[in-house]
């Protein structure tokens, strides 16, 4: 009971937010609704005991990714109007996307009720059992080779983003920091001694 | 200790308590804890401005505040009434209600994050397998406030202040993560009391020894996620007069402002924490002092307890305001490269030298492996 009221409260929330990335007017607004529909789904995702993927969920997207994205936003002087125009151009793909989701989910779904029995919820894990600890233990021995090789495919991403944006300006003006930092105090300063001059 | 305090509770007060039923009692019990633990650290930052201020009039030789109160003590509260006295000032070109929302939502991550920290053997507010987990994405909600600020201002000084604070935040979160990751490493669990319970039995046990890289980059990451002196570029008063809060004034600024103090106090404690055995007592290994460990009133001393995690706590705080008063701010592009091509450098170094000291079980890490 207690459970189902928390689970409406932060699904409406959730969905309320959705729509309030669809259709807010200013950019920076969508954004911060974004974070809270991930916010939303992460708790929905604590209720469901999963909890190493609910707080990743907020380590990644809330607290790098989205700030990114909100820094970028920021930046560009987003006309409201063309904002505007772009909701009508896009609906029609927009809506083939989400009823396709919906198909597949309620597809899903129904797979699951019809399988194995009546399969309502989840049976709850035992006293202790930690969902972090589980994930690793199968993460770093049996699935090793995907996890490296997800991690390559992250390096290639890194690298071609860099070399992507990376430019020579010509006449660029940098700090040599070692060079700095190698600095001695005779480098810069020269002692001169000199004789005092006679009186005219 | 809690039944020390359950015999104290008269028979009747119980026997009524125990006619509740058990959700109302749970609930009483979470709000009552969340209550405790939010007034003292609100005390403990309202306390730790004048502290500072005391500590770098001392460092300047001056007296400090010494006008309200007993040796100024009543300062913090000349403050907090000043400031909710004070008129809130929005700018008109402003966004209302980011700029309302923004001091909130960096007050609201730093006080949550007390919800997993254990003060104590027995008392921690919620005593979660993810705890550091959760930590680590709490701290790093707290850049919302500033750049919602400085954006939602419309005003050129914040908008700069908010992406220096931005930038700087984004790239020492990576190298605090990866300091973390070294502590999971040791303790092997992520959860904070159990990593307290590994550098159990006294001062050699600290993770500070084996961890002592770890330890460096974590706490001067800490300093620079926290905003201060010498990374408070975001704030830099010579060059972008008060940065993300220019324009912040009464009871919003006094949200900002304990929302700065309640971060510092909440990386001192987690320092303490991680690298310095909690509430754990550097004495607790020594036999002659065992005897001492029952003792009601200085037991703590011997046996570890809140007062040494309140210790080590101030110790952090202290060196919070020793910075501030010795070390002139940094160039911004020397706080990134310190950010990125040192700190996590050497962090992924130590963290490759621990998987190789746990394989070859040298140290504190044999067994661990196993």
């Amino acid at each position: 009971m207690f459970q189902a009221i928390l689970f409406y409260m932060f699904a409406a929330v959730l969905v309320g937010a959705a729509l309030g990335v669809v259709f807010s007017r200013n950019p920076v607004h969508a954004v911060m609704f974004l974070v809270l529909a991930f916010f939303q789904s992460a708790c929905l995702w604590l209720m469901a005991e999963a909890e190493f993927l609910a707080i990743v969920l907020v380590l990644v997207y809330v607290g790098a990714v989205m700030v990114l994205f909100l820094f970028v936003v920021m930046m560009l002087d987003i006309k409201v109007e063309e904002v505007q125009r772009g909701l009508t151009r896009y609906a029609p793909l927009a809506i083939a996307v989400a009823l396709l989701m919906t198909f597949e989910l309620i597809q899903l779904i129904w797979m699951r009720n019809q399988g194995e029995g009546s399969a309502t919820g989840f049976a709850p894990y035992p006293e202790g059992y930690s969902n972090t600890e589980s994930l690793g233990s199968v993460l770093y021995t049996e699935h090793v080779y995907a996890f490296e090789i997800a991690a390559v495919v992250l390096l290639l991403a890194i690298v071609a983003a860099i070399t992507l944006t990376m430019r020579k300006r010509p006449g660029l003006k940098v700090q040599n920091i070692a060079k700095q930092v190698a600095v001695r105090a005779k480098d810069r300063i020269r002692v001169v001694k000199m004789d005092a001059e006679k009186k005219q | 200790m809690p039944e020390l305090f359950a015999s104290l509770v008269p028979a009747f007060a119980q026997d009524a308590w125990n006619l509740l039923p058990p959700l109302v009692q749970y609930l009483a019990t979470v709000l009552f804890k969340i209550l405790l633990v939010a007034i003292v650290v609100i005390l403990i930052v309202a306390f730790s401005t004048y502290f500072e201020r005391k500590v770098i009039g001392s460092m300047q030789a001056r007296v400090g505040p010494n006008r309200v109160g007993p040796i100024g003590l009543g300062q913090p509260f000349a403050d907090v009434i000043k400031l909710l006295v004070k008129e809130v000032i929005v700018p008109a070109k402003s966004n209302r209600f980011l700029f309302v929302i923004a001091p909130l939502l960096s007050l609201i991550p730093a006080l949550a994050t007390w919800a997993v920290i254990p003060v104590n053997d027995w008392f921690v507010i919620a005593d979660i397998n993810a705890g550091l987990l959760y930590v680590l994405a709490l701290t790093s909600l707290g850049v919302y406030g500033v750049i919602l600020a400085g954006w939602a201002t419309n005003s050129k000084y914040a908008f700069l202040g908010a992406m220096r604070s931005a930038a700087q935040i984004v790239a020492y979160e990576i190298a605090m993560g990866f300091a973390l990751v070294g502590i999971l490493m040791a303790a092997g669990s992520l959860n904070l009391g159990e990593i307290v319970r590994a550098q159990e039995g006294g001062l050699q046990y600290w993770f500070l020894w084996p961890l002592l890289p770890l330890f460096l980059v974590y706490w001067i990451s800490g300093v620079a996620e926290t905003n201060r002196a010498p990374f408070d570029v975001a704030e830099g008063e010579s060059e972008i007069v008060a940065g993300f809060h220019v324009e912040y004034s009464g009871v919003a600024f006094a949200l900002f402002f304990l929302a700065e103090y309640a971060n510092m106090v909440l990386i001192a404690s987690l320092t303490a924490i991680f690298f310095l055995g909690g509430w754990g007592s550097p004495f607790e290994g020594i036999a002659a002092f065992e005897r001492f460990h029952d003792n009601l009133f200085f037991g703590w001393f011997f046996a570890g307890g809140f007062p040494w995690l309140f210790i080590k706590m101030a110790f952090f705080m202290y060196t919070f305001f020793w910075l501030r008063a010795t070390f002139p701010r940094y160039r911004y592009d020397q706080i990134m490269r310190l950010g990125w091509k040192v700190f996590i450098p050497v962090t992924i170094v130590w963290i490759a030298v621990e998987g190789a000291m746990a394989w070859f079980e040298v140290g504190p890490w044999a067994g661990l492996t196993g």
